[in-house]
């Protein structure tokens, strides 16, 4: 079946493009970028005043199934993907049971295949039940699909151990992510050690317990070859250290979500909000700003969205039992659009690179272009549309986003996967 | 009791840093007409008679509890004392709704202590009830910080100009987390006094005007040495070495007396460890130290919270 987007304005910075021109689309790959392109026959859309960009990936996201599916599952996981514009995912591993073995990956992926909205790369975690003590069956798991290796929600502990996982996964071609959290020093943690922390009367979580995971898993990564990618960065420190580990030559990459970019400590009041309980914390406003020139001057590689659902019984608690986490693969693209892009702190093209070209190049998947012979994973953005987020529109099962409430500007209204539509104006397509 | 001069301006006692020095002092001289109830050989008005009020306790307390029980009968409210080890929670019910079902026996005002900061604001949120917090994990113990402020206030006639020491374990010191905001919004002059590994991240954010590691350089200087209690349950992987060395540095005992100008009185929140925070010659010295009087403070600063919570007379 062929397709006809028309009058797209189309970015692509891997191909230079940034015009308006029709996309014919058929047997589910790019075939023709153009001026009135002709179709003997087919669906044609008027795209008129949209944008259109590569496929947008997340590779930070918990889809909480197997095990915790009255959070969120795949199902409903990859339909909120899709409504925030995203083609594809990376979910993680700390699922029940973790999935650290060929068949968990296998069932991921099945699920996906059966129920899924967008594409699943699924992440494995480097040691047995993420507990830190035993290596996973990485070569098994990658055979079975599994794109990247991760114990994130803990993060491995002991050094000797983290570099075993480095040393042993590196042949096998994939990044190793990591979720920097020295236990030793955070302890039980809540919110940044500082400001809040005192005024709250909750246990800080000082950067100083991400930072020298950070140090020490670049170092790791000199050490050992294998490429480091470090998760959900939140201090300025530790972007410095990755900063200096690039100009050193060391294959590490790095993520930054939105509520790190856009949120810090001062957002959490007297009301212990627990939608605003992350791991790692939301830090100081010098933090926040020095992430911001870390998106802009390409020391930060991605823009993830650690998407976290947690039941509404789960977050509606005192805050130190709260679970960490919040969603926010439905907001994300709304806010980096109207607080990044609008203002021009970052061009569309850039945008492009952090949503859509760095996440696949990291994961190493095949890159998806503007461009013929490419696969049609396609982002359609309403550059211009304004709107309030309210909790009616998730499509998450669980609406724990420190983002509800927000006037933004932008966001995805139509999706393609393969050539198919998957959300068309903004209603995901059953 | 007599008519108020204005409307008391808050719904809860949650959070110290909300009231204004008038509608602290408002509450100081509330607590203070309640004293003439207490001396009475009846010591019971019938004022909040038929409010019912509980006193949800999540976590161990013995004086809070029946301090805040005493204010509560000697005001004629019904009173019902809830957790302990029947605490729902044990059974895995959350907080929430176990302030569901409270809420569901038509109760009037909750007094909550918790294990968890700010839980208080959770019970307040879940019940739409004046709540009075009754300490919350290291957060807040405001009627706490209101007794000493009723002690210091009876004792010297005026907050303004105080100069205080707190010394101790602040980190962990909810009572620090009133006192110390509390104290300054009444113009006194808060020292924190302790080895870096018992204050905040924020002294500062907390409200203090000073920080020392150096006691005997801060004694001659202080109106008020504030001693807060060692937590001996807390000593593996404690923030300082030995009870001996804490004592040694930081403990105020006979020997330090000589540097305390005269005038100079001792607090406690109690309960006291005897021999490491304050030997007995400082414990019972009949000028200076002030520990009884705050404990007969807190049933008059509860019974004048109670009753300006609860929207004065009758």
């Amino acid at each position: 079946m062929a397709l006809m987007l028309r009058n797209a304005h189309v970015i692509d910075p891997q191909v230079g493009l940034n015009e308006t021109c029709d996309i014919l689309i058929r047997d589910g790959k790019i075939v023709e970028l153009g001026q009135d392109l002709e179709m003997p026959k087919g669906v044609e859309r008027d795209l008129g005043g949209k944008v259109v960009v590569p496929g947008l990936v997340d590779i930070h996201v918990h889809l909480r199934e197997p095990g915790y599916e009255y959070k969120e599952d795949i199902a409903s996981g990859t339909r909120a993907a899709a409504h925030g514009g995203f083609t594809g995912v990376c979910p993680m591993p700390n699922t029940q049971p973790t999935t650290d073995n060929a068949m968990i990956v296998e069932y991921v992926k099945n699920q996906a295949e059966k129920d899924g909205k967008c594409r699943v790369y699924p992440s494995g975690a480097c040691t047995l039940g993420l507990k830190g003590e035993t290596l996973s069956e990485i070569g098994d798991m990658v055979a079975h699909g599994a794109v990247a290796f991760t114990d994130d929600g803990r993060g491995v502990q002991d050094s000797g151990m983290m570099r075993r996982v480095m040393e042993y996964a590196r042949p096998f071609g994939k990044v190793v992510m990591s979720h920097c959290q020295d236990e030793a020093l955070v302890g039980k943690g809540q919110i940044n050690e500082g400001a809040t922390s005192t005024k709250l009367g909750l246990q800080g979580w000082p950067a100083a317990g991400e930072e020298l995971q950070i140090q020490r898993d670049i170092e790791l990564s000199l050490l050992t070859g294998c490429p480091i990618h470090i998760q959900h960065i939140s201090s300025a420190r530790g972007l410095e250290m990755i900063r200096r580990g690039k100009a050193d030559g060391i294959q590490v990459t790095c993520e930054v979500t939105p509520h790190h970019l856009f949120l810090d400590e001062t957002n959490i009041g007297s009301d212990y909000n627990t939608y605003l309980k992350v791991n790692p914390p939301l830090r100081t406003a010098v933090d926040r700003e020095e992430l911001i020139k870390g998106v802009v001057d390409g020391t930060i590689d991605c823009i993830v969205t650690d998407h976290a659902p947690h039941a509404a019984h789960e977050k509606d608690r005192e805050f130190e039992q709260a679970p960490f986490g919040m969603t926010g693969i439905e907001t994300v693209l709304g806010a980096i659009l109207t607080n990044l892009v609008r203002p021009g702190v970052i061009s569309w093209e850039r945008m492009v690179e952090l949503m859509a070209v760095k996440p696949r190049e990291i994961l190493r998947l095949e890159p998806v272009k503007l461009a013929p012979g490419s696969v049609a994973d396609l982002t359609v953005i309403d550059p211009d549309v304004e709107w309030d987020v309210t909790e009616d529109f998730y499509v998450s099962k669980s609406k724990n986003c420190g983002f509800t409430g927000a006037h933004f500007i932008g966001r995805a209204t139509d999706v393609y996967v393969g050539g198919y539509a998957t959300m068309e104006e903004g209603e995901i397509v059953e | 009791m007599g008519e108020t001069k204005r409307a008391f301006p808050h719904r809860n006692l949650i959070d110290i840093t909300e009231y204004s020095a008038d509608d602290i002092m408002m509450l100081l001289q509330t607590a203070q007409r309640f004293r003439e109830v207490n001396e009475r050989r009846i010591k019971k008005v019938p004022t909040l008679k038929g409010y019912t009020v509980v006193n949800m306790f999540n976590e161990p307390s013995t004086r809070t509890r029946s301090s805040f029980e005493l204010a509560e009968k000697r005001l004629s409210c019904d009173v019902m004392n809830f957790g302990g080890s029947s605490t729902s929670s044990v059974k895995g019910e959350s907080l929430v709704d176990t302030v569901k079902t409270l809420c569901a026996y038509k109760i009037d005002l909750l007094v909550v202590r918790d294990k968890n900061a700010g839980a208080p604001y959770k019970v307040a949120q879940a019940s739409g009830l004046p709540v009075i917090d009754a300490g919350d994990g290291k957060h807040q113990h405001p009627t706490q910080a209101l007794l000493d402020l009723y002690t210091l206030w009876q004792q010297f006639g005026s907050l303004e100009g105080l100069k205080v020491g707190i010394v101790g374990d602040i980190n962990h010191s909810r009572v620090c987390g009133s006192l110390v905001p509390a104290l300054r919004t009444m113009g006194a002059h808060v020292t924190l006094i302790a080895p870096p590994t018992l204050l905040p991240p924020r002294p500062d954010v907390m409200g203090a005007h000073a920080v020392s590691h150096d006691l005997d350089a801060e004694l001659p200087d202080l109106d008020v040495v504030y001693m807060l209690r060692v937590q001996r349950e807390r000593l593996e992987g404690a923030p300082f070495p030995s009870m001996r060395e804490y004592s040694m540095l930081y403990g105020m005992n006979e020997k330090r007396n000589e540097l305390l100008r005269p005038g100079s009185v001792i607090c406690h929140p109690g309960p006291v460890n005897r021999g490491v925070e304050l030997d007995s010659f400082m414990t019972d010295h009949p000028e200076r130290s002030l520990i009884l009087d705050q404990v007969y403070a807190g049933v008059l600063v509860r019974m004048a919270a109670l009753y300006l919570l609860l929207g004065g007379s009758e």
